[in-house]
């Protein structure tokens, strides 16, 4: 765990929680989490684990209905809970932004892209509008748009959907954030762009020594790029530690799990490794550990008793009585 | 009567697909979604396809599945073209042919219980003809996907995704079909829910006999779940063959691109910068690249590929894949240098 002081985003007992007809419904229950400058850290999780509640609690763009809590939510040095509302949203944009899923409905139609992106600069930075026209084309072809002084009077549909991610991108970092959050950047695009997109993220971070953190549900994406990485399962993190240890040595039997499932060449046309079951609601979820009821490591413990997330090692964490074993077993398979 | 395995039970030649596009008058255009594909499935066996979007590989399942009809080539079951046939032979191509469509949410009617979802086809097919037989037959057919008979009452909401999977899977099966077409079917599911689904497909696959076409973006599902691969690129296939040859040695520039691109879960075998990084995005369907279409994106490209169309030809390695580029040899060589 790096040490907050030197953490671009640090996060304490992060909770949110759903008003619905039926009730509140936890979403997202004490999280921690802490991203260094220049570093990218992924949440990963699946539909419903809580990951981009998360990160909307963090950005402060939670819905109507969602009450947020936490212990402390800091960027740098700046206290985020004790702004004022009006100086938060000064904040958004400015040193903490994020890029969205899905580019079409991100942007606005009817504004050219170059306006949308000017915008930024002379809201925040007080600029003329040739200034903000000059800024945007830098920026355009900062993220890899071929011939941006000839592009940036067009509108979104005349862009690619590749072509749109950058351009979110492009308005993510605009205005030089400490932090970009990434909301499953390349769900909606082919692999041959995903791989390009990525890379830009990538080269982005180290060049301008961005904080990011990514939420995605993709295992390969996590491998491809992330530094550490978060494991969310029904609102919580379950395990959290670096990439190159967590992937080649979970800790937690759901992480066990989705490692396994993923085909491999060398097992090909065998059965593949399945979990059982499908990922609980967050209104209805199991007793004791949440995972338990899909869990091919259970005991009669893990039915009554929620593990707390606790250290197994240097800088790795894991929510689950039998970490220990799981570790173990994957060091000797 | 069931096809023995090995059977050639599907043969669709040269097919081609376009669609007008735009509204009336200005920038009216046709758009060549499927431009000359031909590929055989035999009983049994299964083809993946894939391509990134726009590549033509939905609109190639939905005319073998009769919900497109093409511009111009045939679709033959066993030895019957279905193309151009209506009435009772297209009824044919419609109880041999059935499709798993991609989201469970939502291919599945709200208003329908499952025992009417199923049971639907067999009515329409008039192969039950009571209540009773009906009832048994879904209550079957729901044991094949591995859900409780007891489930028939109840309504889709009442499933999760992969279990909503599992009823369109049992519902494309009701009328015992040849072929099962499958675009997707678990790119909608969660993670931890994508392996049951494939893994029963693959089960029913060599249980049946059915001969399985499975459409995928995720690269390493299809090379699970494939036989054969067959790689489309703007509406006309790339690089068709056994799936190992495929993506262990790939012979179309495109496939390599594609193959590399891939994210891989393995943190030792990753390959951020010194993948084939394509440049740009593919063209549009609607103005596609004289010559070969991949030429504009092609690390290998020449004059050549830009004039002359690559034909589908077999190489010398004795491989079972053909592969449509002039210079796959010289392609293959440089991936095996590098690789």
């Amino acid at each position: 765990m790096r040490h907050p002081p030197d953490a671009a985003l640090h996060v304490r007992g992060l909770s949110v929680t759903f008003g619905t007809r039926r009730g509140p419904v936890p979403a997202v229950v004490d999280v921690d989490l802490d991203v260094a400058p220049g570093e990218l850290v992924a949440l990963l999780g699946e539909s419903g684990s809580g990951k981009s509640a998360a990160a909307r609690a963090m950005m402060g763009l939670s819905a109507p209905n969602a009450t947020v809590t936490a212990d402390r939510l800091r960027l740098g040095d700046t206290d985020l809970l004790a702004l004022p509302q009006r100086q938060r949203r000064e904040v958004l944009g400015n040193r903490m932004s994020m890029v969205f899923q899905d580019a079409l409905s991100a942007l606005n139609p009817v504004l050219s892209i170059g306006d949308q992106l000017g915008e930024l600069f002379r809201t925040h930075r007080q600029v003329s509008r040739k200034q903000a026209r000059a800024s945007a084309i830098e920026l355009l072809g900062q993220v890899g748009i071929p011939a941006p002084s000839s592009r940036v009077d067009d509108y979104p549909h005349q862009f690619s959907g590749g072509m749109r991610q950058r351009i979110l991108i492009a308005m993510a970092i605009a205005l030089r954030p400490e932090l970009v959050i990434a909301d499953e950047p390349t769900t909606a695009l082919d692999v041959t762009v995903q791989a390009q997109i990525l890379e830009l993220l990538d080269e982005l971070r180290r060049d301008l020594n961005m904080a990011v953190l990514l939420i995605t549900h993709d295992l390969g994406v996590v491998s491809e790029v992330a530094d550490r990485v978060m494991v969310m399962y029904a609102g919580r993190v379950v395990e959290a530690g670096s990439a190159d240890d967590l992937l080649s040595r979970p800790s937690h039997p759901y992480t066990e799990a989705l490692l396994r499932s993923v085909p491999q060449a060398e097992h090909r046309g065998q059965e593949l490794y399945a979990i059982p079951g499908s990922p609980p609601s967050p209104a209805h979820q199991p007793g004791g550990c949440p995972f338990h009821p899909r869990c091919a490591r259970v005991v009669d413990r893990c039915r009554t008793e929620r593990p707390a997330l606790t250290v197994v090692s240097a800088g790795r964490t894991a929510a689950c009585h039998r970490s220990e074993e799981v570790l173990h077993a994957t060091v000797s398979g | 009567m069931p096809p023995s395995p090995g059977d050639l039970v599907l043969d669709a030649r040269d097919l081609h697909k376009t669609f007008a596009t735009g509204r009336s008058g200005m920038r009216k255009s046709r758009v060549s979604a499927v431009d000359g594909v031909s590929l055989r499935l035999h009983a049994g066996e299964s083809l993946g396809i894939v391509g990134e979007s726009g590549c033509g590989k939905s609109t190639l399942a939905r005319m073998l599945v009769g919900l497109e009809r093409p511009d111009s080539g045939s679709i033959e079951i066993h030895g019957r073209d279905v193309t151009r046939v209506r009435g009772r032979d297209r009824r044919l191509l419609r109880r041999q042919v059935q499709m798993v469509f991609q989201d469970p949410y939502t291919s599945l009617d709200p208003r329908m219980s499952v025992l009417e979802l199923i049971g639907e086809p067999l009515v329409v097919h008039k192969q039950v003809t009571s209540d009773a037989a009906r009832r048994d037959r879904v209550a079957e057919l729901l044991g094949l996907v591995n859900l409780a008979p007891e489930l028939m009452h109840r309504y889709p909401h009442q499933f999760s995704g992969g279990q909503r999977q599992r009823i369109g899977i049992a519902r494309a099966l009701a009328l015992d079909p040849e072929v099962l077409v499958c675009d997707e079917p678990v790119s909608a599911l969660d993670m931890s829910v994508q392996a049951q689904v494939v893994n029963l497909l693959r089960d029913l696959q060599r249980r049946m006999n059915i001969a399985l076409l499975f459409i995928a973006h995720d690269l390493s599902v299809v090379r699970h779940v494939a036989d054969r691969t067959a790689v489309m690129y703007l509406g006309r296939l790339a690089e068709i063959g056994d799936t190992t040859t495929v993506y262990d040695a790939p012979a179309h520039p495109y496939t390599q691109a594609l193959l590399s691109a891939a994210p891989v879960v393995d943190r030792n075998r990753r390959k951020l910068g010194d993948r084939i990084m394509l440049i740009g995005d593919p063209p549009s369907p609607a103005n596609p690249p004289t010559g070969c279409r991949f030429h504009t994106r092609c690390r290998f490209a020449q004059d050549r590929c830009a004039a002359e169309q690559p034909v589908a030809r077999r190489l010398e390695d004795a491989s079972d894949r053909t592969v449509a580029c002039h210079f796959a040899e010289e392609a293959q060589a440089t991936a095996t240098a590098v690789g």
